[in-house]
């Protein structure tokens, strides 16, 4: 079977070690993690992890099982590409000797829809945020003016489908039953 | 979405104490959660505890075992037989690590424990303080739960939690690692209330009516349906509801290893044991089988065998509480995501009255080769030396299925759970998914702890008894009258027989020059003895079998016997050979 990027967006509470707990699904076996993300969600003491990686189709569904089975994990959402609308966000540092390079750098941010963050006696820090080829590609136009620091976060997304956080929530709830 | 967040308590269960210390309040939470004993080992870390313990009198036994893997056994065994959350105590770094193996053990076998290990005081977390390991780190990914403590307040919520995920859904160990200020704290007002409802955790599915439909359609046109009884049966107490299923349907039931007392291993329509050394018809007929129904059993390698070549005419019902074990191992048909009880008890009135004599014929054929190339040779042998099978065999004659069978694992493991004639639920307590060497005495101690009034058997190998062989002071100590069959071959039998089979007879580091166990078990205040000839045997079992205290017998068996049949590793089940 081929393998496909997955976005894994695991929904949980606010726990100390559920970020180690669910790392560990992953390395136990053997895969590699492509980008993390932790975030608040709207509902209070509910906490979203989004979770890139590239896997086959049958063994994303059995690591979404496993992840659902850890206490404090209550629900797993796994989307390909074009089931949602995601975002990384890229800041590139340069010195500030770029200004007067010759080539037209305010050409270049506004080309790629890339803002000036801070300019100080050194450098210019710019930032842009988009998919991933996006932001690698400023990067490498930025690379004649001698990148000093690039770096990307990882992954944020959310699913195009209308249905509320709290409906799905509220679904799994009523699928169980408490004793 | 207030219910998200919160943990609901019982108001029927509330202690309430003023100005208790944390060590206190751990001892009053496992009074209110009705445990009466614990297996443990003290130390530095976890010392409070043990004060605590101590001031409270004879509320609770403890049972110091002679090293936290011991302590830890035992109360897997405990669990298994009373249906209870057994209760483990651990020091910090050493004490805890020891626990370790029990832990991943009791995980992959479905063992609820509630373990709690002292840790430094929270200010030196993280600073290599003495005997500090980071074991909730450590203790993760095989446990179902583990969470640290370090303030007594959080101490009576911690425990009710830890009480309701290791014993519902499907089982587990659960760790409480509690720092020495914790314990030393004081809380103002003691509250203890029992939970039924945890945030982000889902034990019980609902049954799926329609797939139930859709299973018993299945189960109403098989032409050659067979059910695999698992531990899930045993689990939920659903061996009656199975059947009743059975009756109804004609349809065939073969078990696990764990699977084993789910079904009366005398009932007409009970086919055997499936695995790699299980009986030979249900593995042959598993791969002509139509429909299969899986009931509460994971699909184990040591089941499946090549799962590319497993069922490979089946359509698989697969019935299992943890929804990660549907499609895990096995393409399922219909997932019936439900406790077994449940599920059996829905499915019981859609299905119809049914037979399957022919099919059932099959099975019987080709158990009646399993009897006359291995089974019979086995318990009646020409050859000199004991056979393994044949002292198994006399044990369940003379034992007539009344007594809990324990094993260690290997050679001796897989001879107990074919020769042994399991007649009553709840009768064998091994170590299955790990494969535990070590298990087999602690668990033996375990259990008798948890069934004062049926005798426990261990069948043991001379591996084994050696990892864990300072138990034996335990039973010294504690009274606890076990009876011993030492199978010794003084080889490590089972990597020996593999040897044998794939490695051509080389045989690397897996000769034992054993110690003379008579005088070991005596030295420890044992009654023991040895046994080499066969006419000395039955009375030999018979003299161990009529001891009211802790008894050694030693069998000196054949030293290259093999188990067959056997699913070479990597085959098709259906392709068990009955021979080398």
């Amino acid at each position: 079977m081929k393998e496909k990027l997955y976005t894994l967006i695991i929904v949980t509470e606010n726990n100390i070690g559920l970020l180690n707990h669910i790392s560990g699904v992953f390395t136990r076996r053997h895969i590699n993690i492509r980008s993390l993300t932790a975030s608040e969600s709207k509902i209070k003491n509910v906490y979203t992890f989004t979770i890139v990686i590239k896997m086959t189709n049958d063994l994303v569904r059995k690591v979404a099982k496993q992840l659902e089975k850890i206490i404090g994990v209550f629900k797993v959402f796994v989307y390909n590409d074009n089931e949602i609308i995601h975002q990384e966000l890229a800041l590139y540092k340069l010195p500030i000797s770029a200004i007067q390079s010759g080539i037209n750098l305010e050409k270049i941010v506004r080309s790629h829809n890339a803002r000036v963050l801070d300019i100080k006696d050194e450098y210019i820090l710019i930032e842009k945020t988009g998919h991933k080829e996006d932001t690698q590609k400023l990067l490498k136009e930025l690379e004649p003016f001698g990148v000093l620091q690039f770096i990307r976060s990882g992954r944020v997304a959310m699913a195009k489908p209308m249905k509320p956080l709290d409906d799905h929530l509220k679904e799994k709830e009523e699928a169980y039953d408490y004793f | 979405m207030a219910t998200l967040t919160q943990t609901i308590k019982e108001k029927t269960a509330v202690v309430n104490h003023e100005n208790v210390s944390g060590s206190e309040a751990v001892v009053q939470s496992l009074l209110a959660e009705g445990v009466d004993l614990i297996f443990g080992y003290p130390g530095g870390a976890i010392m409070p505890v043990y004060d605590a313990l101590y001031q409270n009198g004879k509320k609770i036994n403890h049972i110091l075992t002679r090293h936290e893997q011991g302590a830890i056994h035992a109360a897997e065994a405990f669990a298994k037989i009373s249906g209870k959350p057994g209760v483990v105590f651990a020091t910090s770094g050493p004490g805890a690590t020891n626990l370790v193996t029990g832990l991943s053990n009791a995980k992959i076998d479905s063992t609820p424990l509630v373990c709690v290990t002292g840790q430094v005081t929270s200010n030196l977390l993280g600073f290599d303080a003495f005997q500090e390991t980071d074991m909730i780190g450590i203790s993760m990914p095989v446990t179902k739960w583990a969470y640290q403590i370090t303030k007594a307040e959080d101490i009576p919520e911690a425990f009710a939690k830890a009480f309701y995920i290791a014993s519902s859904g499907r089982p587990g160990p659960v760790l409480l690692d509690i720092t020495k200020d914790a314990l030393l704290q004081t809380i103002e007002s003691f509250k203890y209330e029992k939970v039924r409802r945890i945030s982000g955790y889902y034990p019980y599915p609902k049954t799926d009516m329609e797939k139930i439909r859709e299973a018993a359609n299945l189960i109403n046109n098989a032409k050659k349906p067979l059910i695999l009884a698992g531990q899930g049966i045993t689990i939920s107490g659903a061996e009656k509801e199975l059947e009743a299923f059975a009756n109804k349907t004609g349809i065939p039931v073969a078990s696990t290893l764990f699977g084993l007392t789910a079904f009366p291993s005398k009932h007409p329509l009970f086919v055997g044991m499936l695995g790699m050394h299980g009986n030979y018809a249900p593995n042959i007929k598993t791969n002509e089988a139509d429909i299969i129904i899986a009931i509460g059993m994971r699909f184990d390698d040591r089941v499946t065998g090549d799962t590319s070549k497993y069922a490979i005419k089946a359509q698989v019902i697969h019935i299992d509480i943890d929804a990660a074990e549907i499609d895990k191992n096995i393409k399922t048909k219909v997932a019936i995501v439900s406790d077994a009880k449940k599920a059996l008890e829905k499915l019981y009135s859609l299905v119809e009255k049914n037979n399957y004599e022919d099919w059932l014929n099959e099975f019987k054929e080709l158990a009646k080769t399993e009897i006359d190339v291995i089974i019979s040779p086995n318990i009646h042998p020409q050859s000199e030396s004991l056979k393994m099978a044949e002292v198994v065999h006399l044990v369940s004659e003379l034992t007539k299925g009344d007594p809990i069978i324990v094993t260690d694992v290997g050679q001796h493991q897989m001879m107990a759970a074919r020769y042994y004639k399991f007649m009553k639920p709840n009768s064998i307590i091994t170590s299955g998914g790990l494969g535990t060497m070590g298990f087999g005495l602690p668990a033996a101690i375990g259990a008798k702890f948890a069934s004062k009034n049926r005798d426990v058997i261990l069948f043991v190998g001379d591996g084994g008894f050696q990892m864990t062989i300072q138990e034996l002071a335990t039973a010294w100590h504690y009274k606890i009258p076990i009876k011993i069959v030492l199978l010794n071959n003084n080889f490590l039998g089972m990597v020996r027989q593999w040897q044998q089979l794939f490695f051509d007879k080389r045989y690397a580091c897996t000769t034992m020059h054993n110690p003379d166990f008579v005088k070991i078990a005596e030295g420890f205040g044992l009654k023991a003895a040895k046994v080499d000839e066969r006419k000395d045997l039955k009375n030999a079992l018979s003299e161990m079998l009529a001891s009211d205290t802790a008894y050694l017998l030693v069998v000196e068996v054949e030293k290259e016997g093999n188990v067959f049949p056997m699913v070479p590793s990597g085959a098709a089940v259906s392709d068990m050979i009955l021979k080398p």
